[in-house]
């Protein structure tokens, strides 16, 4: 027991950032490593769809009236859905179409109640009663049913012209902006609460003390200090995005087939519970999966980012 | 107390007053027209004749004017007739309403009872092996997608089992209280687990902070039995986020419904409102919609009343 050791620890001790530290705390959490290791290989399961689309040469809309239902084979190893398409290549790409509205509608909808809470929680008053009722007032919607009218709004009738609403395009974008334009409120009351107990620091009222201006305020000194339940928040949106698309195409008012998307390719599922049952479970599976993991994940995060956290 | 309602109500009916604006606008953005229907029926309709017709229902006046002629005559209870159904807008919307709140309050009670018991359970020890079971199903109840429930429930028992009919409120001639009742169980389930996740985790959490406080210490200390300490002593004070949370949840209880009612075939609200807007019905899904919107704001109105009486030191401002 010499003394250079026990100088050396707290030494060791400081030279960890915090990030490194979270990062220590996430790992001994088991559900929520076992959940980033479960995404990453759906992501890899999704994007193997790419290689497999240019150098094997496999169509995800190959239709073939000659193949329909067939089980399972070497050739379509999942079998062919009822129009005799490869089940397991629609579902690659219809993970791609999930995950990637997942991410961008949770971008959009997480940075605009991020904006909105920021705001409202820094400049208080008139500012913050306004936006917090237009929150509350959002809060107060039937969601599901709102979804479904702003999925069936006809995009001609704004002004857009005929080919482009009829597009694959189009309805991607459309659905990734009617999430956003529902799921942000979440996010954008925990930001505000979390504004409201940093702007009262010391620190900041030093920075606005020495002239800065709440432009700079927000990103330099709010921002970074209220990132944590942040990030826990943006990642529990992104599974119930994924949720609001399921459901959506499902509906018939998310993507637009012939583009697979997890939800849309149960849309005859009612009559293939009797026809095909397989092709009823596999989608469904594979939004519960990522969904669930995309929970506990977050789970973990929060636990990694409070260090008072129960276990 | 009373200002703090009033004024609650008052909040209440402005947002009601806002979103039945909005609610409006949308639906004028659903393709087709109101008139769309008529003419299909009337081949030998003259450009004369579709104009007289759209200066007779109004359709030539710009928004703001119709919105305002249909809020007067919704205000005294006039909310039109469904072009599916031929009915007037209420005689259609009852029923399913009706049906609606059946399916939602069952499953509420369902799902409250089981994720007491569940949560309550699993805070006992926490991170123990029960726990970490309970978890894992709370944590599948939120991640489930509800409509691929309802099918999967279909798949099993009414496809392999045939334990419970697939679909629908009642058999063709028979439709006694023991037919209802069997075509509700699978509704019903599907709806109460997909709720029952997140209150169990609600519950638990909640649970294993009472009952790390020191009046639960104190009553151990004074030798309460172990199911009294957590019965009595602990429970009381951790319902009082749960059930806050619950009555919040009732109108998010509303989007499983419509899932549920659709998958089953059920004459519901949601389904109402899902046909509606499919078959261009626009007064049924326009009413439809704001009846939803009610049934959200008047939980969300009773759960912070509920708070507020649940615990005195909360107060209302």
């Amino acid at each position: 027991m010499s003394a250079t050791t026990a100088t050396a620890v707290p030494r060791t001790e400081a030279a960890i950032g915090p990030w490194r530290l979270r990062w220590r705390r996430f790992r001994r959490h088991r559900a929520g490593m076992a959940s980033l290791v479960v995404l990453l290989l759906l992501a890899l399961f999704c994007l193997a769809a790419i290689p497999m689309q240019h150098v094997l040469g496999m169509d995800p809309d190959a239709t073939d009236l000659l193949a329909r239902f067939d089980p399972p084979s070497a050739e379509h190893w999942l079998g062919t859905d009822e129009a005799g398409r490869d089940e397991l290549i629609r579902l690659m790409v219809g993970g791609q179409m999930s995950l990637l509205v997942g991410l961008l509608a949770t971008a959009v909808g997480g940075i605009f109640g991020l904006v909105v809470g920021v705001f409202a929680g820094y400049f208080g008053g008139r500012v913050d009663a306004l936006l917090m009722r237009f929150t509350d007032g959002m809060i107060a919607l039937p969601l599901l049913p709102l979804l479904i009218v702003l999925g069936a709004v006809d995009l001609t009738k704004l002004g857009f012209s005929s080919e482009f609403a009829r597009s694959g395009a189009a309805g991607f974008w459309r659905i990734v902006i009617i999430i956003a334009i529902v799921d942000w409120t979440a996010i954008a009351r925990l930001v505000r609460a979390a504004t409201l107990s940093i702007k009262e620091r010391d620190f900041v009222r030093a920075a606005r003390a020495s002239g800065a201006g709440p432009l700079y305020v927000m990103p330099t000194h709010i921002l970074p200090n209220v990132a944590t339940p942040i990030i826990v928040a943006f990642t529990l949106t992104v599974g119930r995005v994924i949720l609001f698309e399921s459901v959506l195409s499902f509906l018939g008012f998310g993507i637009v087939p012939p583009t697979p998307s997890w939800g849309n390719m149960l849309n005859n599922a009612q009559e293939l519970v009797t026809t095909a049952p397989a092709l009823a479970v596999y989608p469904g599976l594979l939004i519960f999966v990522t969904v669930i993991a995309v929970n506990f994940l977050g789970d973990g995060l929060q636990h990694a980012f409070d260090p008072r956290s129960e276990r | 107390m009373t200002r703090y309602i009033l004024r609650r109500i008052l909040q209440a009916l402005l947002v009601l007053l806002v979103m039945s604006f909005v609610i409006y606008s949308l639906i004028g953005l659903m393709p087709g027209d109101p008139l769309d229907i008529m003419l299909a029926s009337n081949p030998g309709a003259t450009p004369e004749v579709v104009e007289h017709l759209r200066k007779l229902y109004g359709l030539d006046q710009p928004l703001m004017l119709r919105y305002l002629r249909w809020l007067q005559d919704a205000l005294v209870g006039q909310f039109g007739y469904s072009r599916t159904h031929s009915l007037p807008v209420l005689s259609v919307l009852v029923p399913a309403l009706i049906q609606t709140c059946k399916l939602m309050i069952i499953s509420f009670i369902a799902s409250v009872i089981l994720a007491f018991i569940l949560g309550i359970l699993a805070a006992l020890k926490p991170g123990g092996i029960l726990d970490g079971v309970i978890s894992l199903f709370a944590f599948a109840g939120i991640s489930v997608p509800v409509f691929w429930l309802a099918l999967m429930m279909i798949l099993v028992f009414a496809v392999k089992l045939h334990w419970f009919p697939a679909s629908g409120i009642a058999t063709v001639g028979d439709g006694g209280f023991r037919d209802q009742a069997l075509h509700l169980v699978m509704p019903v389930i599907t709806l109460a687990l997909a709720s029952t996740g997140g209150f169990t985790r609600y519950v638990r959490a909640s649970m294993i902070e009472v009952l790390r406080m020191d009046h639960v210490r104190t009553a151990r200390a004074k030798g309460a039995a172990e199911w009294r300490v957590v019965l009595v002593h602990a429970f009381r004070n951790a319902l009082i986020p749960v059930v806050t949370i619950m009555a919040l949840s009732f109108g998010v209880l509303f989007n499983g419904a419509l899932l549920t009612e659709t998958m089953f075939a059920q004459p519901g609200m949601g389904k109402m409102i899902y046909d509606a807007i499919l078959g261009n019905d626009f007064n049924l899904a326009l009413t439809g919609l704001l009846f939803a919107t009610v049934v959200t704001l008047l939980s969300n109105l009773v759960a912070d009343l509920a708070y507020g009486w649940l615990d005195p030191r909360i107060a209302l401002t």
